[in-house]
């Protein structure tokens, strides 16, 4: 079968047009999301206003009247999709969200469902410093009845991203700003219509018997990378992409390393209190008899995301840290 | 089409509404005050008649979107008491499972559909429920209801500015009684109402009596009709008074006595009442006989609460994702 390029870009937007054709009440907006305003600041919904009219709509610069009306148009019935711009801003909505679209399922004793899917861009390594890269999903990882998202090829962006779409619980898809527009935005295989990856669900990306590397979205790159070389040395590295990061296919995971003994978990985020401790906590609460060695984590440093090109290389976990920590769980 | 507020029929139906509410707050403040039930309760008393003309005006398809202080608006909107007093008590058989409480009663069946702990939480809320409405071409409309300290969060400014950008078909219903939680409304912002604030966002902002049933009544039914008609939404300021504190046990020592007691002289409900009466609209055996209906309502929806059972503990398992957490 010959397969076409696609980018993480073209990925979410086929799965918004492909939302949008199937399902008459999946709607959508945010700011600068309607082809007058641009299509989005990113592009991703660019074409969709003209084609899907009233559907489609960009907002003011408010995101809590955004978050607020995605879950009163959900609890009307409506799927909404709704874009905020860059995941630091969702401090503005978190009321909304936290509070009530996370919430409202319980609350109501299961009579209000609240289907709405939040795109949110984010990602360190583009030197946007501290208030437009930071990966927050930590936070939402601590709030029971929300979910969140994210890919490590284009594939799974919109397999995904269809499958938060058509959930019926609050889902967060987190789209990476380097893998969607930096040199890191390598295309991958375009899946056939209608193909969808089920939430909840990790990815086995190499099978091995060594260790185990958990990770997801753009370290899943990184992680290959090392793992591949050394597979070349002779360790059989398991790698892990867990797709949904909370809340986590724990089953996968247990599995893994009950075989291989060992683990790392690698993120983007800071590791402090980041979702690498709730992995690591469950591994250890599970399988502590059985370890090797402690787990480990890879994550950023302790510190606000930084703007100087050199400071924020130095924050980010990369490919040596992630080898490190394999050959030191190996040693 | 709404009945005029000079209508008689309209003035008995207010009062039937508000009778249900003032009975079911008199009835839980007296179960908090026996020790038949320990819960945190929001009262409503004194707001009971601005509540009940939204209710005399809604549709039963309409939307309502309230707060903690909300037990008004629900009964309002045709809550039963009996899911009502079962969900207050913690019961499987409430409103919510025993999962929400006093504070997140929802009813879907009646248009009740989310009430929130958090002040202002719901004017963003019922923008969604307002667009759904106008882009799946219905004709309902949505009531939200929160106090004066609402006024002074950002999504209150957030959401008037897009329901007025969108013309969307919400009622912005402001009760302001003239204390956010313990702070006056004198010490809160500068400006003497909140209704002027509406001219900013390019929409329609009425002040009016709430606690005057036809007063109140004519300016819901008047934004409620034009919201119906696609013409957009309204912020209707209703003042109005909290007889009872923030809380019940509030000792209010915030709120000065000369000013209760003017409030509760001049008591909506019994104004209500009085008038019915005085102008021919109502005899007293009718008003007393339907007092008593509700009353023996009352009394079944709480003894049937008492014999409800509790939550099975399989319940924090569920409702809480789409799918069952494993346990």
């Amino acid at each position: 079968m010959t397969t076409r390029p696609m980018t993480f870009v073209q990925a979410s937007a086929a799965a918004l047009e492909e939302a949008l054709a199937i399902d008459p009440t999946v709607v959508m907006f945010g700011e600068d999301m309607a082809d007058d305003t641009g299509g989005g600041v990113f592009g991703v919904s660019a074409g969709l206003s003209t084609k899907y009219g009233d559907r489609v709509r960009s907002t003011p610069i408010s995101e809590q009247a955004i978050m607020g009306a995605a879950v009163g148009a959900a609890v009307a019935g409506l799927r909404p999709v709704v874009e905020i711009m860059l995941m630091n801003f969702m401090g503005i909505a978190m009321d909304q969200f936290v509070n009530h679209a996370s919430k409202l399922r319980f609350m109501s004793g299961g009579q209000t469902p609240v289907p709405l899917t939040v795109r949110t861009a984010t990602g360190a390594g583009f030197q946007q410093a501290a208030q437009h890269s930071d990966m927050l999903e930590a936070w939402f990882g601590h709030v029971a009845g929300c979910k969140v998202v994210t890919a490590s090829n284009p594939a799974d962006a919109k397999g995904l991203l269809l499958s938060c779409i058509f959930d019926d619980d609050p889902c967060i898809f987190i789209e990476n700003t380097l893998l969607y527009f930096g040199p890191g935005a390598v295309p991958g295989e375009a899946p056939p219509p209608g193909h969808r990856v089920p939430l909840g669900k990790a990815n086995v990306v190499r099978e091995g018997s060594d260790v185990t590397v958990v990770s997801y979205g753009r370290q899943v790159i990184d992680a290959i990378t090392v793992v591949d070389r050394l597979a070349e040395e002779g360790l059989s590295v398991e790698l892990i992409d867990l797709r949904t990061i909370m809340p986590f296919d724990e089953r996968t995971v247990l599995e893994s390393v009950a075989k291989t003994k060992r683990a790392v978990v690698v993120h983007e985020a800071v590791k402090r209190c980041g979702v690498g401790a709730e992995v690591s906590s469950r591994i250890h609460e599970e399988l502590f008899g059985e370890l090797a060695k402690p787990v480990l984590r890879v994550g950023a440093r302790t510190s606000p995301v930084p703007y100087s090109a050199v400071l924020e290389q130095a924050y980010l976990p990369q490919a040596p840290q992630i080898e490190a920590a394999i050959r030191a769980v190996t040693a | 089409m709404t009945a005029p507020a000079t209508d008689p029929q309209v003035l008995n139906r207010i009062y039937e509404l508000a009778a249900r509410i003032r009975l079911c707050d008199e009835r839980v403040i007296k179960m908090l005050t026996g020790g038949e039930m320990a819960i945190i309760y929001y009262p409503v008393t004194g707001q009971e008649v601005l509540a009940a003309a939204s209710g005399a005006v809604l549709r039963a398809d309409d939307y309502v979107v309230t707060t903690y202080r909300g037990m008004h608006d629900q009964v309002a909107k045709g809550m039963p008491f009996g899911p009502l007093f079962a969900e207050y008590m913690g019961r499987v058989s409430g409103a919510c499972k025993g999962k929400g409480g006093p504070m997140h009663i929802t009813y879907p069946e009646l248009g009740i559909m989310v009430t929130s702990g958090i002040v202002g939480g719901g004017l963003p809320i019922a923008n969604g429920l307002g667009w759904a409405a106008q882009l799946l071409g219905q004709d309902r409309v949505t009531v939200v209801n929160f106090g004066d300290g609402a006024a002074n969060i950002g999504a209150f400014h957030e959401a008037l500015n897009l329901a007025a950008l969108w013309d969307l078909p919400v009622v912005f219903l402001c009760q302001n009684n003239r204390y956010a939680e313990h702070t006056s409304y004198a010490r809160s912002q500068r400006n003497e109402q909140v209704a002027p604030r509406a001219e900013g966002y390019g929409m329609a902002g009425v002040t009016v009596d709430g606690n005057d049933a036809a007063a109140i009544y004519s300016v819901l039914a008047e934004a409620v009709a034009k919201a119906r008609r696609g013409e957009g939404p309204t912020l209707v300021e209703a003042m109005t008074y909290r007889f009872n504190g923030h809380y019940f046990g509030d000792p209010q020592e915030y709120m000065p006595t000369e000013e209760k007691k003017a409030a509760k002289a001049a008591d909506p409900v019994k104004a209500l009442r009085r008038k019915l009466i005085d102008e021919g609209h109502a005899n007293e055996e009718d008003l007393a006989a339907l007092e008593a209906r509700i009353r023996a309502e009352l009394d079944e929806a709480v003894a049937a609460a008492k014999a409800a059972p509790m939550p099975d503990l399989a319940e924090l398992y569920t409702d809480v994702y789409a799918e069952e957490l494993a346990s």
